[in-house]
């Protein structure tokens, strides 16, 4: 499929969203991550299968703004153990498409590997991760992050970091 | 790697107050523990609300053994092993479902939902063999307390109420906090993996000196008052109540405030509809005393944890590898409640868990701790000059006392020391 200029501009636009996103995460600058969200935003990590009902069913993670900023502030104390020592981490983002685009918001898909090295040892964490972008005065923010663990139906270790 | 010393078997590796590390990290303890405990007594495999139809199935476990939990058309609940009695194939891949019989893929065995076989194909072939013995092996013994499903791999063996003893009012304690006086298991679970041993778990859920500090982090951005609870001022208790299992009482403080739905965070005003119906349910002057105490905070050994506001399942897989099966409890007839239920137990347990990610941390760093020569021992000894009995003759100690690990540790002696089947 040929793209316009406009597509194309716009895949590039989300792509350096996305890759910068990635790298706030892996450098852990939580701040300059969390001012990545809009007010109304929501970061969900499923468990169980990809299409549970969040509302009714366990999720891994699903916050909302508020609980958002929380887990930053936990992050940022100094205490939140699981993360003190930090993982140092590295996130692999592949086969980024556009989904849709609707007025001022943008829905990405996209493959993500993070690899993750802590006291426990090494772990690797495989996903399908959306988002709904949408266009700001302040360029691209997330209005929604869904990260779809591919064994989220398994035991997991602790996934303290930003995945 | 050190060895566990065995020359008198493994009591001489417990005193009063001291336990030798490699009981955490040996795997020959680990094996003798399948045999002696997650293969013998009563553990607590599911909840009768998980399977609510005839034909309902769901996979649980047994330490390192899957369980395939059913409900069959008369309503009996049954616990089955998942293991063909003809060649060995797992009969059963789907975690949940609900079905009138299940076939092995392998060769096409039928068994209905309490394990009886019931069809093989080419029957011509077994002419003049008598087939009813072979079936799904059940879990021998099966029991539930207030819907709580129990199972013994031990043919023999004290029953569920004797095993339960007075840990069992603490279930009715928590059933007490629905107006219809059940709980049900509706919401799916968390599978937490700890690269620790199971007993640095059992050990933790009642240990009332940690969350100060393990804690602290969420305790101070979450503006959280559970903190003082479990603070050198807190009237709380902790207590043993016999045969492993033991709890963490927070009522004494909850009395002390004497706020309603304080222990949930909240107040009457922002729950209308539960305390209406809690009301109705019992009157006002019982509702407002359960909703005053709360609901408990018990680890009914060894791997049922009930956490006031979820349930956390231990599985244990190996010497160093535990599973923490957890969900929120919801409370039948308490729609309300049951939401911010939800939404609590999503925030502070799993694996992205505000808490349980640094409790988990914790079992981790404690199980590359004892794997260090020396010292040899772990010291559990806090509170013991100032342990003393209840009205009920139940040992207890202030909230931060080890007298939960005492206790727990004393059972698992007397289970470790006992003569096999």
């Amino acid at each position: 499929m040929l793209m316009d200029a406009d597509q194309e501009q716009v895949l590039r636009q989300v792509e350096r969203f996305v890759y910068r996103e990635a790298r706030l995460q892996d450098e852990h600058r939580y701040a300059e991550w969390e001012a990545l969200w809009t007010d109304d935003g929501v970061y969900w990590v499923p468990a169980n299968g990809d299409d549970i009902d969040p509302e009714q069913q366990m999720s891994i993670l699903y916050d909302n703004r508020s609980r958002i900023a929380l887990r930053v502030r936990q992050l940022l104390s100094g205490r939140h153990y699981s993360q003190e020592p930090r993982s140092r981490l590295r996130h692999l983002v592949t086969n980024i498409e556009i989904v849709r685009r609707d007025g001022p918001e943008t829905a990405v898909g996209c493959n993500v590997l993070v690899f993750e090295s802590n006291l426990r040892g090494e772990t690797l964490w495989g996903a399908r991760t959306e988002y709904l972008l949408r266009a700001t005065g302040d360029g691209l923010r997330m209005a929604r992050k869904t990260v779809k663990l591919v064994n989220n139906d398994k035991p997991l270790y602790t996934l303290s970091f930003l995945i | 790697m050190q060895q566990a010393p065995r020359t008198n078997g493994l009591g001489r590796l417990i005193r009063g107050d001291e336990v030798h590390g490699s009981l955490y990290r040996d795997p020959a303890v680990f094996a003798e523990e399948l045999e002696k405990i997650w293969y013998r007594i009563w553990i607590y495999v599911g909840h009768e609300s998980e399977v609510p139809k005839a034909g309902d199935f769901v996979m649980k476990s047994i330490g390192p053994q899957p369980v395939i939990m059913t409900r069959d058309a008369a309503g009996t609940v049954h616990l089955l092993q998942n293991r063909c009695p003809h060649r060995g194939n797992q009969v059963c891949t789907e975690q949940r479902g609900n079905t009138r019989a299940f076939s092995c893929p392998f060769h096409n065995w039928t068994f209905a939902l309490d394990g009886r076989l019931t069809a093989f194909a080419f029957a011509d072939g077994y002419e003049g063999r008598d087939m009813s013995k072979l079936r799904l092996a059940p879990v021998p013994r099966v029991a539930s307390h207030r819907g709580f499903v129990f199972g013994s791999f031990a043919a023999h063996g004290p029953s569920l109420a004797e095993h339960l003893g007075p840990a069992a009012e603490t279930i009715d304690r928590l059933c007490d906090a629905s107006p219809e006086g059940e709980v049900e298991i509706t919401a799916g679970f968390l599978q937490h993996r700890v690269k620790s041993n199971w007993k640095f778990l059992t050990e933790n859920e009642v240990d009332g000196y940690h969350p100060a500090f393990v804690h602290s982090s969420i305790f101070g951005v979450a503006d959280s008052g559970i903190g003082a609870l479990y603070g050198a001022k807190s009237t709380a208790l902790c207590r043993d109540l016999g045969n492993g299992h033991t709890e963490i009482d927070l009522r004494p403080e909850f009395r002390r405030i004497g706020k309603p739905l304080g222990w949930f965070g909240t107040s009457p005003e922002r729950l209308p509809d539960y305390v209406a119906r809690m009301n109705r349910a019992y009157g006002e002057e019982k509702a407002r005393r359960i909703m005053i105490d709360g609901t408990p905070h018990v680890m009914i050994f060894p791997n049922l944890f009930i956490a006031e506001i979820q349930i956390f399942v231990l599985q244990a897989l190996a010497a160093d590898d535990t599973v923490q099966h957890v969900t929120a409890l919801q409370l039948k007839g308490a729609p309300d409640m049951n939401r911010r239920l939800r939404q609590q137990t999503m925030g502070s347990v799993g694996p992205a868990g505000f808490l349980l990610a640094d409790d988990s941390e914790m079992y981790e760093r404690s199980q590359r701790g004892v794997a260090q020569r020396q010292p040899e021992w772990l010291f559990i000894g806090r509170g013991a000059h100032r342990e003393r009995k209840d009205d009920n003759g139940l040992p207890v100690g202030h909230v931060t006392d080890e007298v939960p690990q005492r206790g727990i540790w004393r059972h698992y002696r007397r289970l470790m020391e006992a003569a096999p089947c």
